[in-house]
């Protein structure tokens, strides 16, 4: 998906797509995430699992700067987050995000919602963001939806519209920030499908989860975070077989 | 579903609330009295400093005028205490008439629910000022009642004027209380084989009960607020004396403000407390139910 | 025209009931008159009290303190008063401190009792207004902004599509109310003269001693009035209505 026309700053896809060095954040006196590196290749999807309050969100904001840091580096495309000078548009181009509460804007219809950011921030031809929305309409399997209002779809459905609406700014990374966790448990499957289809199509996508099943089928890496660290990575097959971390192995003796 | 926040559906109840019941709910806060007295202090001020010095001053002439204001010549009910019975009078006819025409809005014969419902909606719509004016003019200054006759003097006639629109605006807060309440309430006691009026009285009125008084007092706290409008009439409440106290001191322009502003502030003063003490009923009624 | 004249000249000199505006050409272009005033009273008031409302909810989310502890004095003023005795606090004590200037002979205010009446009713239904766009905008989440500005909306933008069309709908219940009220306040510019409807059915049943005829029209004017205005604002705030949220 990534076109040839964003590699600024020198930046190569061999190199880390996302990569995140030495991240601290606190609110107030409360330190949130205490130096946490991290990277993403293109094409890389990662899930990001640990207990609540772990932090896990926080990290995918910061990628996203709706959270300013502290102190660390976070570069996606080798565009500096934590630049005072960083052109935030520029950023968001790049980047998706796909919220747990969908936040879509409840008074315009679904494929409204996909397709108002590319024409109002990108200023892109109406009938061509039309032709895109449409694709990705299908590409969510909502077709026939279109014209519904966020309030008469179901979670699931919202959801799908969300997503859609992300990748209609076609972005090189998307983050997901535990999409499933508001959703009944029939809807939560159709979404994931969705997402399992991203991954597979090669986006780079980072994932902040509940669904360890999920995470094992389509992760090429897991990060497993607590208090604000990562305690342990590792590609599925070696990190939920053999978690070394006493704190890692408890979690997963919880969740499994 | 649960993007548009509980808020917004929040405010819409209460949009929704305030519209059934026909007016705002005064929702004063302790600091709003602190506003008014630095509002009024600072004018007073203001006023006083500008002052010709070989004249009285604003503050000792509203201090020698506070005492007509509040309730005319010694002996006599007007000024501010004419006033407050306007507002007692209306508000006990305005509720006996109110209640009875929302339990009419409810009866099963389709033509007095429909009766009822059309006087109420008339009333409710029509501007006060209007109506006040109607009963004034219209309604006779005695009436005969076998050989006895009762003058009615002109403040009666602006308690009858005012009791219109607050049995109008009485009436949909009743209906819309018993209207409130969930249908199976209406249902087991049918099932228990009360009777209607039984059901009501004993069953659905008494539930309602709580929920009307705080949207009752609003409408007190309304009506205080609306009895200047007599002075039109020529009603010698407090407007009418304050008007007449400021010509009385040679319509003096650095005295109106420190006047008018102080019938502002009497009225506050009155409403205040009781619509604190509104507010902390609804919350209670809120816990418990 | 002439037919309509003449059935109530004829019910005049029949049944007694003198509704003198529909066959006196005098009295029916005061009627007229009386008819435009009170619609450019309202629609005065409607606007100016909006514009106070926008003006307010701004500046009660402004950063400096005094603005927005000024901004809370001046809702709860306005709110808990009486709106008649605010009427004419505006016209005698405002009015007396604003110029005049020379009309030929007699001073002439700037502002007239028109004037006046509709900034008063104006900061009147405008304090109101102040709390309900207030509330409206702080009803949008801050997640709904958060979406917009992943979406590369600027804080201008997701002001522009998103928080304002949002908040603008959660108002409208709240809003009509107000509005409804406002157009029955009006009224109260018969305590400084405005020629509205109400002070010149006065002035129209004292020189032809027709006061039951009308009080009549009197009340059909308003009601229906009121009547039209509701229907409206009905009619708008269903089309408004965010589907799916109640």
């Amino acid at each position: 998906m990534a076109s040839p026309g964003k590699k600024a700053n020198g930046w190569t896809p061999k190199q880390p797509m996302v990569s995140i060095k030495d991240l601290h954040k606190s609110f107030g006196d409360l330190e949130v995430l205490k130096g946490v590196s991290l990277e993403v290749m293109k094409g890389e999807c990662i899930c990001i699992i640990g207990p609540s309050g772990s932090g896990k969100s926080t990290l995918i904001r910061c990628v996203n700067a709706l959270n300013d840091i502290q102190k660390g580096s976070i570069k996606v495309e080798g565009l500096e987050v934590n630049d005072p000078n960083l052109d935030k548009l520029e950023l968001r181009k790049k980047v998706g995000m796909v919220f747990q509460q969908y936040n879509l804007f409840p008074h315009k219809t679904a494929i409204e919602n996909i397709m108002m950011a590319p024409i109002t921030v990108l200023k892109q031809d109406k009938d061509e963001v039309a032709k895109h929305a449409k694709s990705l309409v299908r590409k969510v399997r909502l077709e026939g939806k279109e014209d519904s209002y966020p309030g008469e779809l179901s979670g699931g459905q919202q959801q799908r519209v969300a997503i859609a609406r992300a990748l209609a700014m076609n972005p090189d990374v998307m983050l997901f920030d535990e999409v499933t966790a508001a959703l009944d448990p029939e809807t939560v499957k159709e979404v994931l499908v969705t997402i399992q289809e991203l991954a597979e199509e090669g986006m780079t996508c980072i994932l902040v989860t509940h669904e360890m099943g999920f995470a094992k089928e389509v992760a090429d890496h897991i990060y497993f975070t607590d208090r604000g660290v990562i305690v342990e990575h590792g590609p599925p097959k070696t990190f939920f077989k053999k978690a070394k971390d006493p704190r890692t192995k408890e979690f997963l003796s919880q969740i499994l | 579903m649960d993007v548009l926040l509980p808020i917004a559906r929040q405010q819409k109840a209460q949009a929704m609330t305030e519209r059934l019941e026909g007016t705002f709910r005064l929702n004063l806060q302790p600091h709003h009295a602190i506003w008014m007295l630095l509002i009024f202090v600072f004018t007073v001020g203001a006023a006083q400093a500008q002052a010709p010095r070989e004249l009285i001053s604003p503050i000792d002439a509203l201090v020698k005028w506070m005492p007509f204001i509040l309730w005319g010549q010694e002996g006599t009910l007007n000024g501010f205490a004419l006033n407050l019975m306007i507002s007692f009078f209306a508000m006990l006819f305005g509720t006996i008439a109110g209640v009875t025409l929302g339990l009419m809005q409810i009866s099963l014969l389709l033509p007095v629910r429909k009766g009822s419902w059309f006087v109420t909606q008339f009333f409710r719509n029509s501007p006060w000022l209007v109506l006040l004016f109607t009963i004034m003019l219209l309604f006779p200054f005695e009436i005969e009642l076998g050989n006895m006759i009762i003058p009615v003097p002109d403040w009666m006639k602006a308690v009858i004027g005012f009791a219109l629109p607050v049995m109008a605006n009485i009436s949909e807060v009743v209906r819309g209380a018993v209207r409130s309440l969930p249908t199976g309430q209406w249902e087991s006691a049918e099932s228990l084989a009360f009777s209607r009026r039984q059901t009501l009285w004993m069953i659905i009125l008494p539930q309602c009960f709580k929920r009307m008084i705080p949207p009752w007092i609003n409408w007190y706290c309304i009506l205080a607020m609306a009895t200047p409008l007599a002075s039109i009439m020529g009603v010698e409440e407090s407007v009418s004396y304050t008007a007449q106290a400021m010509n009385a001191e040679g319509d003096r322009p650095e005295l109106l403000p420190v006047f008018y502003l102080f019938l502002l502030l009497i009225f506050f003063v009155y409403t205040y407390p009781i619509a604190r003490w509104s507010i902390r009923l609804e919350k209670k009624f809120v816990v418990k139910t | 025209m002439e037919l309509f004249g003449d059935f109530f000249k004829q019910l005049y000199d029949t049944s007694g009931w003198n509704f003198v505006i529909f066959y006196d050409q005098v009295e029916w272009d005061r009627f007229i008159a009386a008819i435009w005033t009170t619609i450019k009273l309202i629609i005065a008031c409607l606007i100016f009290s909006v514009v106070v409302g926008f003006a307010g909810a701004w500046a009660q989310g402004a950063k400096s303190r005094i603005i927005r502890y000024g901004m809370a004095g001046y809702i709860q003023f306005f709110r808990n008063t009486p709106p008649f005795v605010q009427i004419l606090f505006f016209y005698f004590v405002l009015g007396n401190l604003t110029p005049s200037y020379d009309a030929g002979g007699y001073q002439e205010a700037y502002i007239g009792s028109f004037g006046w009446a509709v900034i008063s009713l104006g900061f009147f239904a405008g304090a109101f207004n102040t709390e309900i766009f207030r509330s409206g905008i702080e009803a949008v989440p801050e997640s709904t902004v958060e979406a917009a500005s992943s979406l590369g909306y600027t804080r201008l933008q997701s002001y522009i599509y998103v928080v304002f069309p949002l908040a603008f709908r959660v108002c409208l219940p709240a809003l009509n109310n107000n509005l409804v009220n406002l157009l029955k306040t009006t009224t109260l510019a018969y305590g400084i003269a405005v020629p509205e409807m109400m002070y010149t059915a006065n002035q129209i049943w004292s020189d032809n001693v027709n006061v039951p005829e009308m009080m009549i029209v009197l009340f059909l004017f308003y009601v229906g009035l009121v009547a039209i205005l509701v229907w409206v604002m009905h009619r708008w705030e269903k089309s408004m209505k965010i589907p799916g949220y109640g």
